[in-house]
């Protein structure tokens, strides 16, 4: 099955590995991957802020380099649901739409695509919290929201329940937003922080030695609070975990 | 704090969401209360097999009713005159206050007792009758606290919320005498009702706001758990109520789709203590009911916000609010707090709350939460892009979005930035970095920069002949 990949702005500028461990682990599932070398972002970061207009270029781009492709995966939720719901600044034309609909992430693409859950190379003998970000709890339906009142799903831990050893612990608040939020986390910083702070307090205490994610925009604000407060978590993300990383 | 929401100061909802953190006991404590309501609702939400169809009927009631609102209000006028009613027409709150103060004046009426009423709020009706020489008395025990301390109500449902008891000690004991060192709860609520029964005897009038409107009937119904309602609209001679135009559900039949809901979206409780129903005068009395727009109808034209108007007013997307659960619901600096505050204060005034659809992460809890179903996060995003298009926005923000969007539009140029980003990061000293200026790095740490992209280790170990 050939792939393209989208590697987000964020993840190619300060999160390489997350990358190279997606490309990796796409590969290890049969697929051939591409990816397209022009490519930068989706335009989230100004639809977020208000700034739609501002999107135009980056999503035309977006467009322009994944037209050709049957399936766009990407290890980032947050982009996702952009291209999903909010990728409206470009013209909604043939190509526009074919992508959008095309672009799957990660997870959701080894769940329901490609419905593998067993990932015979992983092995992760860690206690474990998971992390599902606010886009693709209650956007892309990676888990069931605890508000619902609905049969409990969860595609994140059913591919994670693939890799050896891993022990799952839950925090007491599983899908509280941990304060990421975009620009969120620097305009609206005291609460942010403070959010941070109160997820990776809530992490610890349930006595997790990582947090697994599947979107590392989340994993860098909870890191960062995590460092300043001086807890010894760690962070990874699941592509990493899923391509076979023991630590 | 108080007086702002009736001015047109532009809210800042950093400056009091910070000034909120910064007060461990309030803050803790405010988190911790309004999550243990989210998990009550949750137990209950989750005990009723049918809950998430029965969201789906009440935001299919509310949808009918709002897209047919005229024939609904002029058969609730109808079947309430029919009733014994006076049915009066408000078109915003300055009429709504002067038939009031008419209908109180007329009859020679100083002393009104009131339920909580969060459109009476809206209208800032207790000033403008005390500036007439009027006494205007909450009964609601939140509300009450709030109306003592001379603060507007920060949550729709629990108004005090952000206070703890020691806060009330204070507050009662400046107002009304209580004992001081005295914190317990039944102490100060039974010092609160000591001092207000007396009122009930004495006022001339009492008023209730509505939860819902049935048209058939031409009934208010008010749901409380005090019991304060049934007193205010009981007792007194004279009953005046306030109702949201767009309060109205068209039949009885419907009302149980919605009290049903309330109160386990409320407060996790199955139902509230009293669920009053007001349909004609009492014997030898008299009743008024004030129909209000008040914005409403613009609201109801407005393609993306319409929705909003389904509301019933249960705070669970306030409790289940991540942001306003940090930040207290006098920082949204409006009648309206958290995520519906967000979505309905730019109604009244974009200008003056064009900073409150930025005070959320769009995490979606408050629209999974809604017992009808409205799209509040959807509605947030949308508010931002009308923010900015009216120019509501700050220079560096403009400028910083436009200058990104042109670099992430353009591969050359995101590639100078991005394998800079790391090594420009690197390169700054730790005390520019964590300087008070920059927002991130005030209380996080930063990301260690990684020796290359993403891009240069794929050109370097994959297929490089695709460089461009
Ligand atoms: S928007 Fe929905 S959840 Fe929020 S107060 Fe209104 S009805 Fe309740």
């Amino acid at each position: 099955m050939k792939v393209a990949l989208f590697i987000p702005c964020f993840i190619d500028a300060f999160f390489p590995e997350v990358g190279i461990a997606t490309l990796e682990l796409l590969e290890k599932t049969g697929c051939s991957v591409v990816y397209p070398f022009d490519q930068t972002c989706c335009g989230q970061p100004m639809g977020n802020s208000g700034c739609e207009a501002d999107a135009r270029g980056a999503e035309a781009l977006f467009v322009k380099n994944f037209a050709d492709y049957d399936y766009v995966v990407s290890p980032s939720g947050s982009c996702v649901h952009h291209v999903r719901d909010h990728f409206t600044a470009v013209e909604q034309d043939a190509a526009t739409r074919k992508v959008r609909a095309s672009t799957y992430e990660l997870v959701e693409f080894l769940h329901d695509v490609l419905k593998i859950t067993d990932f015979p190379w992983a092995e992760f003998p860690h206690k474990v919290g998971l992390h599902n970000s606010c886009g693709t709890l209650r956007r892309l339906g990676h888990a069931s929201p605890s508000e619902l009142n609905v049969a409990p799903w969860s595609k994140p831990l059913d591919l994670l329940r693939g890799v050896k050893g891993i022990e799952f612990v839950t925090p007491q608040r599983p899908d509280e937003c941990c304060g990421f939020g975009g620009t969120f986390c620097v305009t609206e910083e005291p609460v942010s922080a403070r959010m941070g702070y109160d997820k990776v307090r809530d992490h610890a205490g349930a006595g997790a030695e990582y947090i697994v994610s599947a979107d590392m925009s989340c994993l860098m604000h909870q890191k960062g609070c995590a460092e300043r407060l001086g807890m010894p978590l760690r962070f990874i993300h699941i592509a990493q975990i899923l391509n076979g990383a023991r630590h | 704090m108080a007086n702002d929401i009736f001015t047109d100061k532009k809210v800042d909802h950093v400056k009091g969401s910070r000034q909120f953190i910064a007060d461990e006991p309030h803050i803790a404590f405010h988190d911790k209360r309004l999550w243990t309501l989210r998990d009550l609702r949750d137990k209950e939400a989750h005990g009723i097999a049918e809950w998430e169809q029965l969201r789906e009927l009440a935001s299919a009631i509310k949808s009918h009713t709002l897209t047919h609102l005229a024939d609904y209000l002029e058969e609730f006028e109808r079947n309430a005159t029919a009733n014994g009613v006076t049915v009066h027409w408000a078109k915003d709150a300055a009429e709504h206050n002067r038939i009031v103060h008419e209908i109180l004046s007329a009859r020679g009426v100083d002393t009104l007792v009131k339920s909580k009423s969060m459109l009476t709020e809206e209208c800032n009706m207790r000033p403008y009758l005390q500036d007439r020489g009027m006494t205007v008395v909450e009964t609601d025990l939140g509300e009450r606290i709030q109306q003592l301390d001379d603060e507007p109500p920060s949550h729709i449902v629990v108004p005090a919320v952000h206070k703890l008891a020691k806060d009330v000690a204070e507050v009662f004991a400046e107002t009304i005498g209580t004992d001081r060192s005295n914190a317990d709860p039944h102490y100060l609520a039974e010092g609160m009702r000591q001092d207000t029964r007396p009122y009930f005897i004495k006022a001339g009038a009492g008023m209730t706001g509505c939860n819902f409107a049935v048209a058939e009937t031409g009934t208010v119904v008010t749901c409380t758990n005090e019991g304060n309602a049934d007193l205010s609209g009981n007792v007194p001679p004279l009953y005046i109520a306030s109702i949201g135009i767009e309060k109205l559900i068209p039949k009885m039949e419907h009302l149980g789709v919605f009290i049903r809901m309330l109160s386990r979206s409320a407060l996790g409780s199955p139902i509230t203590q009293y669920t009053s129903h007001f349909r004609a005068p009492r014997a030898g009395g008299e009743s008024h009911f004030i129909l209000v727009d008040n914005g409403r109808s613009e609201r109801l034209a407005m393609d993306d916000f319409w929705y909003s108007l389904k509301c019933i007013r249960c705070g669970a997307c306030m409790n289940t609010c991540p942001v306003y659960r940090r930040s207290g619901g006098l920082s949204y600096g409006g009648v309206y707090a958290g995520p519906i505050g967000a979505i309905i204060n730019p109604t009244f005034d974009l200008k003056k709350y064009s900073a409150l659809p930025f005070a959320s992460t769009l995490n979606g809890s408050c629209s999974n939460v809604c017992p009808v179903k409205i799209n509040i996060h959807e509605q947030i995003y949308k508010w931002r892009q009308i923010v900015v298009e009216q120019g509501q926005v700050s220079f560096v923000k403009k400028e910083s979005m436009k200058l990104a969007g042109k670099v992430l539009a353009d591969p050359k140029r995101y590639r100078a930035w991005s394998s800079g980003a790391g090594k420009a990061m690197a390169s700054l000293p730790r005390a520019f970095l964590y300087n008070p200026f920059n927002a991130w790095g005030k209380q996080r740490e930063l990301p260690e920069p990684p020796g290359q992209t993403f891009h240069q280790w794929y050109a370097a170990n994959r297929k490089p002949e695709q460089e461009t």
